[in-house]
């Protein structure tokens, strides 16, 4: 990916969070605590159990047209960071040739079940984290974090990180415009050149680092980030919660896609 | 090499996200000691700036090919080990939310496979000693290279160790490290240059920058026998866990090994949380007769072997593959039905 394409990416990630719809105006903490729990779900199932992932794409689903979050954009981004999984996973049907199931005449191995899962478990999990980004704004997420007990120190790491991200990122893109301006073709993009860069980048990112400080220092800081916006469990954050918990609790212990093909299988 | 979620079972990601929980406390309870205020902002916006300069390909020289920055040996030597960890950690944290560049639940492995090894192994015992205060490029240069290409070996086969355990990929050991070894050290090689590259330049244009040089901080690299010692005994506490959930991970699915667990119950006790409450839980509904085989009508009698696995029978997967179609059809039934209420104007 280009540098303009991520980002644009974590940009558009960033203003998606801060819509307006009734995902993004649940609690942090019982959005963070619903995808730790599907996460754990999800991965949690056998490696040849496919059919039972099927109604997990129900969560993703209603996030997203809850949320409204453009499905296109969600996908392009699975697609982008599919390839160590797939590769990985694209072993098993050359490794694993046992017959697993014969389908139609055609007889399934268990390594094409293993890779499908596998597949699957990706995508579910991918946009499980992405979504919960798109609906919940960056500092949203690190308040809940330290409410819920990660380290103070930890917690200001992240929000600095993402404070100065955009910062940074376009100070790197002002040196490689510069480069791309002086040198034609691929002249300049040699190691040498990049080292050069990454120190200048550095060396700039240090001064304002300093300049950063002191601006801090005048406006009162001691050590850590105070937050002024209160968040409280509401009622509905609390309903969200239970319901996530027993859907995800029936979709993994009762088989629910199963159960239906065989009604679906009476019917006709 | 980042670690997906989708390749990890429940057991190994709570193993690693715990011993990098344990990680990540001692290094904030030893920075809470030494660390002035000035440290905070200035490891923050260092971690934004790895951030960015890893979005700087280059290309690598006689391939054509383009590479970028991992940083997570950069950060050890400018910011001593303990900074370095947590501002991989939040680098790796934000990484996995914006780019899904690894998941949540593998973002202990994650965190562990890139910072760990660099920060807590390799910096203190091989690149600090070796280097020192010295400012020769070409100790810096080796320096660099070996520290980054230990580093890096030692992450990529925690990855190999941690999808083998988690059982969801077939590769054999040996093929998978023969897979993972040589691409990480090409990495590493070009990391090594660029790392020393930097280290130098900075050495050069602002020496009072680089975690050795200044007095201020506390040196990491006065270590005493007994931090060496408690280093090994974690890693070997940490490898010894792993290992024993080999035993009941591999190769013949979940369920078996549960059964096998519930014939003898001490094996899975190392397990706490969430992934032993699951286990639990499993272990009662797996044996649940609905689970099992039940045939359609429609479908030859075809009889089943019972001593292999996968014991996936026909008449399970068949309306399981007509259920699981029939529940994403609904899913996005839901889904286009939601969206048309409301209307277009809520489209971004």
């Amino acid at each position: 990916m280009t540098f303009d394409a991520r980002y644009f990416d974590i940009g558009r990630l960033d203003r998606l969070s801060y819509g307006g719809s009734f995902v993004h105006r649940l609690d942090p903490r019982a959005k963070v605590i619903a995808t730790i729990l599907f996460l754990f779900t999800v991965v949690s199932f056998p490696k040849y159990e496919v059919a039972a992932l099927a109604p997990f794409f129900l969560f993703p689903a209603l996030l997203l047209t809850v949320g409204a979050i453009p499905v296109r954009f969600l996908l392009r981004k699975i697609l982008i960071v599919s390839p160590f999984a797939f590769f990985i996973g694209i072993f098993n049907p050359l490794l694993d040739t046992q017959t697993a199931v014969v389908l139609f005449g055609f007889a399934v191995s268990a390594g094409w079940l293993s890779f499908l899962a596998i597949l699957l478990k990706f995508a579910l999990t991918v946009s499980a984290a992405l979504l919960l980004i798109a609906t919940t704004s960056f500092p949203g997420i690190c308040h809940a974090l330290r409410r819920l007990g990660v380290p103070a120190l930890f917690v200001s790491q992240l929000l600095f990180l993402y404070r100065y991200l955009f910062v940074l990122m376009e100070e790197a893109m002002r040196i490689i415009r510069a480069r791309e301006m002086r040198s034609f073709g691929s002249h300049g993009a040699g190691m040498k050149m990049f080292v050069r860069l990454i120190g200048i980048l550095f060396l700039r990112t240090v001064d304002r680092a300093e300049r950063i400080y002191y601006a801090m220092l005048s406006r009162g800081f001691q050590g850590d980030i105070p937050t002024l916006k209160q968040s409280h469990i509401a009622l509905s954050d609390l309903l969200f919660l239970s319901a996530m918990i027993a859907s995800l609790g029936v979709f993994r212990f009762f088989p629910v896609a199963e159960k239906l093909g065989r009604v679906v299988q009476e019917l006709f | 090499m980042h670690m997906a979620d989708a390749l990890l079972s429940p057991a190994v990601g709570t193993t690693l996200w715990a011993t990098t929980a344990v990680a990540g406390g001692y290094a904030a309870k030893k920075l809470k000691v030494q660390l002035d205020d000035k440290m905070i902002p200035l490891m923050g916006v260092l971690g934004a700036f790895i951030f960015a300069a890893q979005m700087i390909n280059f290309t690598i020289p006689g391939t054509g090919s383009s590479g970028h920055l991992a940083g997570g040996m950069i950060l050890a030597i400018i910011l001593g080990p303990y900074a370095a960890f947590l501002v991989m950690a939040s680098v790796l944290t934000v990484q996995a939310l914006f780019f899904a560049d690894g998941g949540l639940l593998a973002l202990g492995c994650n965190i562990w496979n890139l910072g760990f090894y660099a920060c807590f192994l390799i910096y203190p015992f091989i690149y600090k000693p070796w280097v020192g205060n010295s400012n020769q490029r070409g100790r810096i240069l080796a320096a660099s290279m070996i520290s980054v290409i230990l580093a890096l070996q030692l992450g990529a086969f925690s990855v190999v160790l941690e999808t083998l355990l988690s059982g969801n990929s077939d590769l054999p050991f040996g093929a998978f490290t023969l897979l993972m070894q040589p691409i990480h050290l090409a990495i590493g090689l070009v990391e090594g240059i660029v790392t020393a590259g930097v280290i130098s330049y900075v050495q050069n244009a602002r020496p009072e920058l680089l975690e050795s040089m200044a007095p201020s901080r506390l040196p990491g690299a006065t270590l005493s026998l007994r931090r060496v010692l408690i280093t090994f005994a974690a890693l070997a506490v940490f490898a010894g866990g792993v290992l024993s959930l080999l035993a009941s991970t591999n190769p013949d699915g979940l369920e078996w090994s549960i059964a096998k667990v519930t014939g003898n119950g001490e094996l899975r006790d190392t397990e706490k949380g969430i992934a032993r409450a699951l286990k639990t839980i499993q272990q009662k509904t797996a044996f649940l007769p609905d689970y099992g085989f039940k045939r359609g009508k429609n479908y030859q009698e075809k009889p089943e072997p019972p001593p292999s696995w996968p014991n996936v029978g026909t008449g399970t997967s068949v309306s399981g593959l007509v259920g699981a179609a029939a529940v994403l059809g609904i899913i996005v039934l839901i889904g286009v039905s939601i969206r048309s209420c409301r209307g277009k104007d809520a489209q971004p």
